[in-house]
């Protein structure tokens, strides 16, 4: 089991302001169109350069999803994907010598119904260094919050453009690893650009926490990541990765790696 | 108006015993609070009480009448039984209490829109009502299984001037209902308030809507004591979300000597996936921003539920609910699809009234007990609703039965 000191997702930020640059975070779908392919899939960021990973573990009933997540989900648990399937695909990626911090997205709902110290525990194990939990909001998360650093897990939490500005600073002292900053009022999915109050929010935020902030929700582009990360820690793309998996799903797996690798590839470009 | 089981947290987040809680997106946070500020401020001010008293009555047609059931009563032989008529409240459900009192919220937030998840569309009904008494522009999302069961309240919807979503998430029902509006919620929160049709959801929700469908409770108790002197022995109500049960429950109970029981959907058979008895036969867990009693898998995963009715087909269940249960304060059981069947023809040849089908479940349970029960005891069912809306689904459902048998 990891401790806080060698957490990869601590250790990643670290190295990264140190040297100055941003994270590019991209979310897969675990199960997602099937666990071999995510497993695949890691590997092949990894191989371009990516550092940090989110894994949405899929649930039946996400509110904060909009349609291109949510599908994924629906048929990745229609395809019949476990938590434990999940887990054993995060401990053979680490054991085959994978070495991103993986941030796990788990609805609340599969944490309780799991235990939550049993569950939280059960992710150091297979090699998870972060939880977020999206539907557990700061004033329901302290007794998740210690039980994830017991875990050696950093407990990532969300705040969104309706959040007021002492809540803003309060979640993201309580945030370990990094905050998410949610950047439009909505569900997830992709978008042309991002409104400039986000912008200028994460700019004023940044001036009231050492915490990485790192900007999720919308972003579907190369020039979206670069103007994001002007002001922000990383960016996490999920619905425009989903989307290009979906449409190269018929082909062999390592193919259609490669081809959303390459994607990934024009979503680095900047920050590298 | 306070409540001794709804203890704030440190966070304001309501809790009944271990249940309830705010379990939602950050995004929604914000206006949960505002709704929270909002609704205790209307409740301490006289004149929000007082409209709300003047649109119950001019509105929603209340009181809504005790009904002594004189010919079931004589032909089971046992304690006498009542109805609390909500099914002859205007749009011929309890769901107008809870929309009309939270459109008066809307207003009070000085918001222009609402939306609304629906079932049965009994709730989605009440909603576009309130919405057109009050010039408020209005969306109702609702499943394309209950569209298509339930098609004259779409109907009614459009024609009172809301929008209908169609839902084809899921099994397209209740359950997913609720998902899309909490997502369209998540974008439209500024200006949009959200009518949570049942006593479910994240806290402020289970005690806005008890405390607006109570009105039930507090009529029924002072007509009771007007006809019988007493209060009632049992009550028994339908649960699905469980908003008309703990709208009657509530204000009795503190009256130690009133027995309530509560009627889930038991569908085709208590096996997982045929019925919608979270409270009989599932566990907690979290599911729309609370916890409660759910139906799922090992995983956390919601499973898939069935009733014959609409509005009780939902996979979870009000978090007070779960709260009586767990201290015995309310008896939780359930009643298949065809006991429901067997109280609705019953219920409309001996006393004239079609109960909706929601409304049939407490029926049938209310009828095995009071057949058991000495004549001088006195069981309360609250008919929550009526059966017209369910008319094409009863009349398709007696053929088949005619047909194949049972």
């Amino acid at each position: 089991m990891s401790t806080m000191e060698n957490n990869r997702l601590l250790r990643t930020f670290a190295e990264l302001k140190a040297s100055g640059a941003k994270a590019l975070m991209p979310f897969l779908t675990a199960g997602y169109p099937n666990i071999d392919a995510t497993g695949a899939l890691l590997k092949d960021f990894e191989a371009r350069g990516v550092r940090i990973c989110e894994v949405g573990f899929p649930f039946s009933d996400p509110i904060a999803d909009g349609p291109t997540i949510q599908a994924s989900y629906t048929k990745a648990l229609g395809a019949g994907v476990t938590v434990g399937d999940i887990l054993d695909m995060a401990a053979a990626y680490r054991a085959g010598g994978g070495e991103m911090a993986l941030a796990a997205m788990v609805s609340y709902s599969i944490v309780f119904r799991q235990g939550t110290e049993a569950f939280l525990d059960k992710l150091a194990a297979a090699g998870f260094d972060a939880c977020i939990i999206p539907d557990l909001p700061l004033d329901e998360a302290a007794a998740a919050e210690s039980l994830a650093a017991a875990a050696g897990l950093c407990n990532v939490m969300l705040i969104a453009p309706t959040t007021p500005p002492e809540r803003r600073v309060e979640i993201a002292k309580r945030c370990r690893g990094f905050t998410y900053f949610v950047s439009v009022t909505g569900i997830t999915g992709e978008r042309v650009s991002l409104p400039p109050e986000t912008i200028a929010a994460v700019a004023e935020l940044r001036k009231h926490t050492d915490t990485p902030v790192c900007v999720g929700f919308g972003i579907s582009n190369a020039e979206t990541v670069k103007t994001v990360c002007e002001v922000a820690d990383g960016a996490i793309v999920g619905s425009a990765i989903i989307h290009r998996i979906t449409d190269a799903m018929d082909l062999p797996t390592d193919q259609m790696a490669a081809k959303v690798g390459d994607f990934v590839s024009e979503l680095l470009e900047p920050i590298l | 108006m306070a409540d001794d089981n709804n203890t704030p947290t440190a966070g304001g987040a309501g809790y009944f015993g271990q249940f309830g809680g705010q379990f939602v997106p950050e995004t929604l946070v914000a206006a949960l609070r505002q709704l929270d500020r909002e609704f205790n401020a209307a409740m301490a001010d006289e004149s929000f009480l007082a409209e709300l008293a003047r649109c119950n009555r001019d509105i929603g047609g209340r009181p809504s009448e005790l009904y002594f059931c004189k010919r079931l009563t004589e032909r089971l032989g046992g304690a006498k039984i009542y109805l609390k008529r909500e099914d002859m409240n205007h749009t011929g459900a309890h769901k107008i209490n809870n929309t009309l009192g939270q459109a008066l919220l809307c207003l009070r937030m000085g918001k222009k829109r609402v939306i609304a998840e629906t079932g049965a569309g009994q709730h989605g009904v009440a909603t576009a009502t309130a919405a057109a008494v009050f010039g408020l522009e209005c969306s109702v999302y609702m499943g394309t299984e209950d569209i298509r069961r339930q098609a004259l309240n779409v109907f009614r919807m459009k024609l009172l001037g809301a929008e209908v979503v169609p839902v084809t998430s899921g099994q397209c029902t209740l359950k997913d209902a609720c998902n899309e509006a909490l997502r369209e919620w998540m974008s439209s929160v500024e200006g949009t308030h959200y009518i949570l049709g049942s006593v479910t959801g994240p806290h402020p929700f289970p005690t806005i809507v008890r405390e607006f469908q109570s009105v039930i409770g507090r009529e029924a108790r002072e007509q009771m004591l007007a006809a019988e002197n007493r209060l009632p022995d049992v009550i028994v109500a339908c649960v699905g979300g469980g908003s008309n049960a703990a709208g009657i429950f509530a204000p009795m109970i503190e009256d130690a000597q009133v027995a309530m029981v509560g009627v889930e959907a038991g569908g085709r058979s208590m096996n997982l996936g045929d019925h919608a008895a979270p409270l009989c036969v599932g566990q907690p867990g979290v599911l729309h921003g609370s916890l409660s009693y759910v139906l799922q898998d090992e995983d956390g995963q919601t499973a898939d539920v069935h009733s014959i009715s609409a509005g009780l087909d939902y996979p979870g269940v009000g978090p007070q609910h779960s709260y009586w249960k767990e201290t015995g304060r309310v008896r939780y059981t359930s009643c298949s699809d065809d006991e429901a069947m067997d109280a609705l023809v019953e219920l409309s040849r001996t006393e004239g009234i079609i109960p909706a089908l929601e409304s049939s479940h407490a029926v049938a349970e209310a009828m095995k007990l009071a057949a058991k029960m000495d004549p001088d005891k006195i069981v309360l069912i609250n008919l929550s609703g009526r059966g017209d809306k369910d008319c094409n689904e009863i009349q398709e459902i007696l053929a088949r039965r005619e047909g194949g048998g049972k």
